[in-house]
């Protein structure tokens, strides 16, 4: 058992303070310290992507990192994409127009991960759609009201309205 | 870092991406006493050109190798392997030297630098080293790395000649483990003869392999009157695979080598295009 070391990073904006033992997963101290329990793990071992987060913006499986290399570290996950409480980002808005979800413990994962897709992609094809979504499994939709969801929120977020 | 390596041996691993070590720690796989993380050792990012070739440290991200110029342009193989390792997610963290260190026979990398003849320079207390790739690997998942040693930068020389490159694999699903995939670069005088022939293949034995029969084949003919899939055929005697869950021993070599033609088409194809528009 190693010593507990400090640890210290943005989450969605705030500085977040905590300890832990250099083997605590990013994901653990996420979701127990920080208390962002949006992000979800699935398979914790980097297959599942259901605890994709942004780390200074790139998409990353936060099950495959250590606390404690994010330190200093700027993460943004799922709680952190909407810009207010009473406002859904363009990507969440898709997923529930589209049924891009139906239990909904992949959903996060997927949002993250699309959010950041767009970002690097912004209009995309179906084909580029599909390989931009195959880092994250979901065991309920079959994918079509994902895809379809992505494709919408990419319109959105191009300004070509709903 | 290298002292570190050198005073803890056999107990110490080097975390690069730890897109495959962290994995195997969650799995209870394997487990060391001390993990050295490389991941704010400057030094070991970044891509340079180098007398005509590039050097790649050992640290730059898949995702910073997809999308650099100087790799795109003097290593085109590199640039064409980099979208087909995992998904976005995961290029965004793992790194060159990671995934050739790591030496699983289904990777990209490993594939593209024993095809490309890239060399490995290695760190360690006493000194640096440069090994080729043909001696580089030397079996599954074992490399020619010690443990008080570490990778710190692959080499590759550009291609100064009409050439053609492609890479493919054949995976189950975008981003999965690939049952075989190939490296190919062809390159020609000027003439149109072909008098280089490159060509690694992952998935289909315990390391990366060269398709050397595959290779003897094209060197000497004329670029425009090779038959690729004739050609590809041969590939299935360079191979050596496993069967597993996911696909049969046999399978892996009548795929693995019908791909293999049809990567050489496309190199192939290049050529003549080339060709066509000088």
């Amino acid at each position: 058992m190693a010593d507990q070391v400090p640890l210290s990073m943005t989450v969605n904006g705030r500085t977040r303070r905590g300890m832990g033992e250099p083997r605590l997963t990013l994901a653990d101290f996420l979701r127990e310290q920080a208390l962002c329990t949006g992000v979800h793990l699935g398979c914790e071992h980097g297959v599942c992507g259901s605890c994709t987060v942004l780390m200074d913006g790139e998409a990353v499986r936060s099950c495959l990192l250590f606390a404690v290399q994010a330190e200093g570290a700027d993460i943004t996950t799922v709680e952190g994409l909407a810009p207010d409480d009473e406002t859904l980002h363009p990507v969440q808005e898709a997923f529930r127009d589209c049924h891009g979800l139906q239990c909904g413990f992949c959903t996060p994962g997927f949002v993250v991960s699309v959010a950041a897709f767009l970002e690097a992609n912004p209009d995309p094809s179906d084909d580029e759609i599909r390989h931009g979504i195959a880092g994250n499994l979901c065991r309920c939709t079959g994918y079509q009201g994902i895809v379809a969801a992505t494709r919408q929120a990419a319109a959105v977020l191009k300004g070509e309205g709903q | 870092m290298v002292s570190l390596l050198a005073e803890h041996g056999d107990d110490a691993k080097p975390l690069a991406g730890g897109q495959s070590l962290v994995p195997l720690l969650a799995m209870r796989l394997t487990r060391f006493e001390h993990i050295v993380d490389l991941n704010r050792v400057d030094e070991l990012f970044g891509v340079t050109a180098d007398n005509g070739g590039v050097r790649i440290a050992a640290m730059t991200r898949q995702a910073a190798v997809e999308t650099d110029a100087t790799v795109a342009h003097r290593v085109p193989l590199l640039h064409l392997a980099t979208p087909h390792i995992g998904h976005f997610q995961i290029r965004n963290r793992g790194t060159i030297g990671g995934s050739v260190a790591h030496a699983d026979p289904a990777s990209e990398y490993p594939a593209v630098m024993l095809a490309l003849d890239g060399t490995a320079e290695i760190a360690s207390a006493s000194g640096t080293r440069e090994v080729p790739a043909a001696e580089f690997f030397e079996s599954t998942f074992m490399t020619a790395v010690a443990p008080d040693e570490l990778l710190v930068a692959l080499r590759f020389s550009a291609w100064d000649q009409p050439a053609g490159f492609a890479f493919d694999e054949i995976a189950r699903r975008s981003g999965d483990f690939a049952l075989a995939g190939a490296a190919v670069g062809i390159g020609t005088d000027a003439a149109g003869r072909i008098n280089r022939a490159a060509v690694g293949m992952l998935g289909v034995g315990p390391i990366p392999l060269r398709a050397s029969s595959v290779e003897a084949a094209l060197i000497g003919l004329a670029a425009a009157d090779a038959d690729p899939h004739e050609i590809g055929r041969l590939a299935a005697d360079d191979m050596d695979p496993i069967g597993d869950v996911h696909a049969s021993a046999d399978y892996r070599r009548r795929a693995g080598s019908t791909l293999v033609g049809r990567i050489l088409a496309s190199a192939l194809a290049q050529l003549t295009q080339e060709a066509g528009n000088g």
